[in-house]
């Protein structure tokens, strides 16, 4: 084990921020630590640094106690703590030469050394500017640099990709990659979900201090057991399949059934034109959505009864996978009026993730079968209902917006279920 | 991690700024000086600025009187409050502790610059003042027959070049530990918050509450243990012969304050947590 941890807690005052976490994570994986924020992430990395002292519990790194043995432990770790930081008046260069000069180690090959990490970084021409001048990119560039310094057997990274455009991040997820073939391991927290799911073998899920799952990332995106078929003859499909068949939106038919090589042999063979054809699978945003609550930046007015709603969970069924577009908004978290979430119940719609949250209204019960679960308070859950059935397809057009109160639950005229959605545009519909 | 700290401090604009202005200010005065010759009266005025026109080899000691009780405390108060609150501030504190450098290693590292920077203050002002001093006054009445003229100390006696540059780098000494005293003061300080800002002004409010209580009758009990008290007391130097027990007292004194501060700061830093 590179990093293992035993009932590891922290409190600050009277908030708990990490609680009883006991996080193993083996040589030379990729591991990402997810979570919303505030769960605890960046605390729990503080911790494995020694940065801040645990309350109660133990932690080893690099199979040595922290932080008694952190002069042995730290050489041999290279991290980015909440962002990068340098000091400003000098130059990207000269920061990482004195930082290199100001620890323990060989001073020889320094100045080699600091190319060679800027270059890897792609900062190999920076000039003598201080970096107080560096766009955002360049310091995060520069921090990573700083953390690759010593050639570490792990990286502990925090939100590695902040403040990189697009090619930025795919050049670091290709360092990262190469370095973890070169055998370092690599921990990154981030709740850039689809970062995560790009590079890390292997995830943990924290939620309010706790540690809710850590899993291989191949597992938690097994199949759901259903396929999405694209087809320009959506009704020839659903007469071929007819039993089969749980839900349809425009030229999307969902079926259940786990082998798509037969299905679409099935398919062809009767004549029914396919233009795409592909399992279902969770994504790493549904199975997030599912574990934990809201983050802590959301700070809901606490009034009526169901006030504190953690729109959070209702990232529903199964969801889309599949070439679902997977909206970015996270289902269910749209601003939407107190009580509404909550639900995530998770209906056997494959609405789920998709855009269907990304409409700020797309509350939680996207997906839920009978639309929304009525729990909320009066005229609350209201607007959050038009998620689902379907939310995310084109066509979702305005309809849901439902103003009713919360448990009119015919809300979302497509009334859940099989509104297959994870399609199409972002929901125009649930927006108010 | 010293080496570090000190490149670091000779690459701040902000020091050489502070040097720059301690050293203004005795020039200015020289200037003053030498274009009015309205030297206050003997007693009155800084100390030994009305020698001063009859001899600028006494003008280093002039210089260092009009810095002390004020601007070079400032400047003190600006880099020690800087030390680990500026790195704090600036996110450095946690790649640092990371790289890993011991935080105790660390906060030496900070003394050591602090050392170095209230040395070269005093220094630079000495050097200056004495070439500024010189230029204006001259080398006193002596000067004519033959190499440097004869100083006259506090106490009427006259004193050599020789004397006067062993006296002189006593005094250097002696002010730079109090200055050290004061930044040890400073690095605790700042060890409290991760705002510069606020470890500086701790310092200037404990200079002005020392200063404060200093003349009162009711404080006589503390008061040889103000860290302002004994900032005069190399004053005495210049007599001759010279008179140490001020100067051995107010010694001892600061050492204790450079000690306290520092433990200070360890009991505190040591098992922090570091969360900027």
């Amino acid at each position: 084990m590179i990093i293992a941890t035993e009932g590891l807690t922290k409190r600050f005052g009277r908030v708990t921020a990490v609680d009883g976490v006991s996080l193993r994570v083996p040589a030379g994986v990729r591991f990402g630590l997810l979570g919303p924020n505030g769960s605890g992430k960046t605390t729990l990395v503080r911790m494995l640094l020694g940065l801040v002292h645990a309350t109660s519990g133990s932690i080893e790194v690099l199979g040595e106690p922290m932080p008694r043995r952190a002069s042995a432990v730290l050489p041999r770790v290279g991290a980015l703590v909440e962002g990068p930081a340098a000091w400003g008046h000098l130059s990207g260069r000269a920061n990482l030469r004195l930082l290199d000069a100001a620890g323990p180690g060989r001073a020889r090959n320094r100045r080699r050394r600091v190319d060679e990490v800027l270059e890897q970084v792609g900062l190999g021409g920076v000039d003598r500017r201080p970096v107080r001048a560096y766009s955002l990119g360049m310091r995060q560039r520069l921090g990573i640099a700083a953390a690759l310094l010593r050639e570490p057997e792990l990286l502990l990274l925090d939100e590695p990709t902040n403040g990189l455009d697009p090619r930025g991040i795919q050049e670091m997820r290709a360092l990262l990659t190469s370095l973890n073939e070169g055998g370092t391991t690599v921990v990154l927290s981030s709740h850039l979900l689809p970062e995560v799911e790009a590079l890390c073998t292997t995830v943990g899920v924290m939620d309010r201090g706790r540690l809710a799952l850590t899993s291989e990332i191949a597992a938690l995106q097994a199949p759901t057991g259903r396929i999405l078929v694209r087809t320009p003859d959506p009704a020839g499909v659903v007469g071929l399949l007819d039993g089969q068949v749980v839900g349809r939106s425009g030229d999307l038919v969902t079926v259940t059934g786990t082998d798509p090589v037969s299905l679409n042999a099935r398919l062809v063979r009767a004549g029914v034109p396919v233009s795409g054809l592909v399992e279902e699978r969770r994504t790493l945003e549904q199975v997030v959505l599912e574990l934990t609550g809201a983050g802590s930046d959301r700070v809901e007015r606490r009034t009526g009864a169901g006030g504190s709603g953690t729109g959070g969970s209702g990232s529903g069924g199964p969801g889309s996978g599949g070439f679902g577009s997977g909206g970015t908004g996270p289902a269910g978290s749209g601003p939407v009026g107190p009580g509404s979430g909550g639900s995530g119940s998770g209906g056997p719609g494959p609405a789920g993730s998709g855009p269907a949250g990304s409409g700020p209204a797309g509350s939680g019960p996207a997906g839920s079968g009978p639309a929304g679960p009525g729990s909320g308070p009066p005229g609350s859950g209201g607007p959050g209902s038009g998620g689902p059935g379907p939310a995310g397809s084109s066509s979702a057009g305005p309809g849901s917006g439902g103003s009713g109160p919360a448990g009119s639950a015919p809300a979302g005229p497509g009334s859940g279920g099989p509104g297959p959605a994870g399609f199409g545009p972002p929901a125009a519909g649930g927006r108010r | 991690m010293i080496g570090v700290e000190l490149r670091l401090l000779l690459r701040k604009r902000r020091v050489w700024l502070c040097w720059a202005l301690l050293c203004a200010l005795p020039t200015l005065v020289a200037i003053l000086l030498a274009t009015t010759r309205l030297a206050p009266p003997p007693g009155r005025g800084g100390a030994f600025l009305s020698a001063v026109v009859s001899n600028g080899q006494i003008f280093p000691a002039a210089a260092l009187a009009l810095v002390i009780p004020v601007f070079l405390p400032i400047t003190v108060a600006i880099v020690a409050g800087d030390t680990i609150a500026g790195e704090a501030s600036a996110g450095m504190l946690r790649y640092l502790l990371v790289r890993p450098v011991g935080r105790v290693r660390l906060l030496f590292a900070k003394l050591v610059s602090i050392a170095a920077f209230v040395l070269l203050a005093v220094l630079f002002v000495t050097v200056v003042s004495y070439v500024v001093g010189v230029a204006a006054f001259g080398f006193g009445p002596d000067a004519s027959l033959g190499g440097g003229g004869s100083i006259p100390s506090l106490s009427g006696v006259e004193l050599t070049p020789a004397d006067v540059a062993f006296r002189t780098a006593a005094t250097v000494g002696y002010l730079a530990l109090c200055m050290l005293a004061l930044g040890a003061v400073g690095l605790f300080l700042s060890t409290l918050t991760d705002s510069p800002l606020a470890a500086a002004l701790g310092v200037l409010a404990l200079v002005v509450a020392s200063a404060a209580l200093q003349p009162l009758d009711a404080a006589a009990a503390i008061e040889p243990y103000l860290p302002t008290a004994h900032w005069l007391a190399w004053i005495d130097l210049y007599r001759d012969p010279i008179l140490w027990t001020d100067v051995r007292e107010g010694t001892l004194v600061q050492l204790g304050y450079v000690v306290v501060g520092f433990g200070a700061a360890w009991a505190n830093f040591g098992t922090k947590d570091v969360t900027t």
